[in-house]
């Protein structure tokens, strides 16, 4: 693991790069467009594996809070700021958009405490449903004709920061007390609940960490397209998540961002296939599902993401348990 | 009066559909504990196999009906064998994203070869007759007929025929039934038949009440069943042809007193619900938890 500082240097570099990529227009637009998209897709990525990967749920209706967070977003650049400084309140929206996103997700935890598995699938697949209707019939954001009206705001310098906060707050999260429980809860949660993990609090943080995240994706995908409607959110959007979830390998930070990035690289290479690409394409899910039915990086991590407290203990819990079995 | 019955009967034929998809769902799942994601589009697939034997080989309803739903049950017993056997030791998830995968290829390959939405022709005469105010088809009369028949068929083979016994104990329990002298693994291929036969069967019907076929129908439509095997507690035959008549009233009744546009809003804001109050389904079972 990189030290503090060297990770925040790198970060600095990667981010000066960026912007310097965006202003003088070193790579020309069509791959500067599916490096956005990549972005965008790896944070909705890490954010569903919180909740598919290390929690364990089944949540298949990650494109609704995207959805809340796309509009909650461009309802405030668009009527709210006034067009001169929307820019600078780009962030704000964003965020705002996030905690819109983070409340309807508090909302969606409230069932799951009850149900688990397939049952909480179905609870968040209507989810999505009724997002989506909702906003099909709420007329003042255009009903089904969609929203439109955004300036392009979202360049790859801000991709850049969301996409490494998301990574950076999901691994600490993960690593943190919190963490331990989320994971303890996908082991077992009856066991979790008596060794004295929260597993209500537990499951509404991580719903709302996950769902914010998602709505803030969903803001700077509104910001990148400058038009959304609500069939952009629909359960296809929901699936191809999925997809690039459980592609890069659950329960993992290095997987997020692999299954985002093929997901979506792979998608535009296989572009002139025209419509074959989408028969070529869950080919290669199905054969991948064949011979790595955990993803790629299924609950395996790069050693970049684990902090080093956490690799020393394991390293110390490991000796302890050569010891313990040669005296046995 | 007559409005309420009339949409009754839209109820009913709607329901029908989505109880036969529905009884794939909750038979696969019973076996398997897996959720068939491609299920809804071998529904898709049925409508496409009625198109294609009512168009290019010219068939009547019956030749076309069987067509489609022999032409489905293998399809279905060949990714069963191809795509989910494999995986039958694999974490749940993969069989379950495996099967994701294998519903946007059959849209795809589908799509690839006919871009275009296509009309079925009709393949009957369709006479309306008017009872008590209330106006009935042919079409509608055969569907609910057909569809209630393969249930109680369905119904009869699950639980008076050997084959149906060795389904139930699979369901109950899988290390000690093989011991028992089952044969497990053609049990299971003829799980997959009997329940994408019945989606074949359901997308005959679908085609010709709703002649417009586009390869993305079976999406919604199967979503849709599978919330109705849900609502009746999935893993459960009889849960599945309640909750699919249920999800179809609810749609119609909706549509009929509210503006349609919340049609999807009422009825899923109700399946929340009914979840929270019983979150095992109407007819489902809840596990007990060992510890």
């Amino acid at each position: 693991m990189m030290t503090g500082s060297s990770f925040f240097l790198s970060a600095l570099a990667g981010l000066l790069a960026c912007c310097i990529i965006q202003r003088y227009k070193l790579i020309n637009p069509y791959i500067l467009m599916v490096m956005m998209y990549v972005g965008i897709n790896i944070i909705l990525t890490a954010s569903l594996n919180l909740i598919n990967g290390y929690m364990g749920e089944f949540s298949v209706g990650h494109a609704g809070f995207m959805a809340v967070g796309a509009y909650v977003s461009s309802i405030l650049t668009v009527r709210v700021f006034s067009a001169q400084y929307a820019q600078w309140f780009f962030p704000l929206a964003l965020i705002a958009g996030g905690m819109g996103a983070g409340l309807v997700g508090m909302i969606v935890a409230i069932p799951s405490f009850k149900t688990r598995g397939d049952y909480l699938a179905i609870v968040t697949l209507a989810f999505n449903m009724i997002v989506k209707s909702a906003i099909e019939n709420i007329d003042a954001i255009g009903g089904p004709r969609g929203f439109l009206g955004m300036h392009r705001l979202t360049t790859l310098p801000w991709i850049f920061i969301w996409t490494v906060l998301t990574l950076w707050i999901i691994r600490n999260f993960i690593y943190s007390n919190y963490g331990r429980g989320v994971l303890s809860i996908r082991e077992d949660e009856v066991a979790s609940e008596l060794m004295g993990v929260h597993t209500r609090r537990v499951k509404v943080l991580t719903f709302v960490i996950s769902s914010f995240f998602a709505g803030v994706a969903g803001g700077l995908f509104a910001h990148l397209l400058q038009f959304i409607n609500p069939n952009s959110f629909n359960i296809l959007k929901s699936t191809d998540i999925l997809i690039m979830v459980y592609l890069g390998g659950v329960g993992s930070i290095i997987g997020s961002i692999l299954g985002a990035t093929i997901f979506t690289v792979l998608l535009e290479i296989l572009r002139p296939l025209q419509v074959w690409r989408m028969v070529i394409m869950p080919l290669v899910l199905i054969f991948l599902m064949l011979f790595r039915p955990r993803g790629i990086m299924g609950l395996r991590e790069l050693r970049l993401f684990v902090p080093e407290q956490y690799r020393k203990a394991v390293a110390r819990w490991r000796l302890k348990r050569k010891k313990y079995d040669a005296v046995s | 009066m007559s409005y309420f019955l009339q949409q009754g009967l839209n109820a009913l034929q709607l329901g029908s559909i989505y109880a036969l998809i529905a009884l794939g769902y909750t038979m696969v799942y019973g076996i398997l504990t897996m959720i068939n994601f491609a299920h809804g589009d071998l529904f898709m697939v049925g409508a496409f196999f009625c198109f294609l034997a009512a168009t290019y080989l010219g068939f009547p309803f019956v030749p076309a009906l069987l067509i489609s739903i022999l032409g489905v049950a293998v399809l279905g017993v060949l990714i069963e064998q191809l795509a989910y056997k494999p995986l039958r030791r694999a974490p749940r998830v993969s069989a379950i994203i495996t099967a994701l995968g294998v519903g946007i290829f059959l849209e795809s390959f589908t799509l690839a070869l006919t871009p275009y939405p296509q009309h079925v022709p009709a393949l009957m005469t369709n006479k309306t007759y008017e009872w008590l105010g209330v106006s009935i088809s042919t079409l509608q009369i055969l569907i609910i007929a057909l569809s209630l028949g393969l249930m109680f068929l369905l119904d009869f083979i699950v639980r008076r025929t050997m084959v149906g016994v060795a389904m139930r104990a699979i369901s109950w329990d899988k290390t000690i039934v093989p011991l028992m002298g089952v044969p497990v693994n053609l049990i299971i291929s003829v799980t997959f038949a009997l329940g994408a036969g019945l989606g074949g069967a359901a997308g005959t019907m679908y085609a010709l009440a709703y002649p417009v076929i586009d390869p993305y129908i079976g999406v919604m439509v199967g979503w849709k069943a599978f919330i109705s095997a849900v609502i009746g507690g999935i893993g459960n035959i009889r849960g599945a042809m309640l909750g699919g008549f249920i999800l179809g009233g609810v749609e119609i009744f909706v549509a009929a007193f509210l503006p349609s546009t919340y049609r999807d809003f009422v009825a899923f804001a109700l399946l929340l619900i009914l979840l929270i109050l019983r979150p095992h389904g109407i007819l489902g079972k809840p596990h007990a938890q060992k510890i």
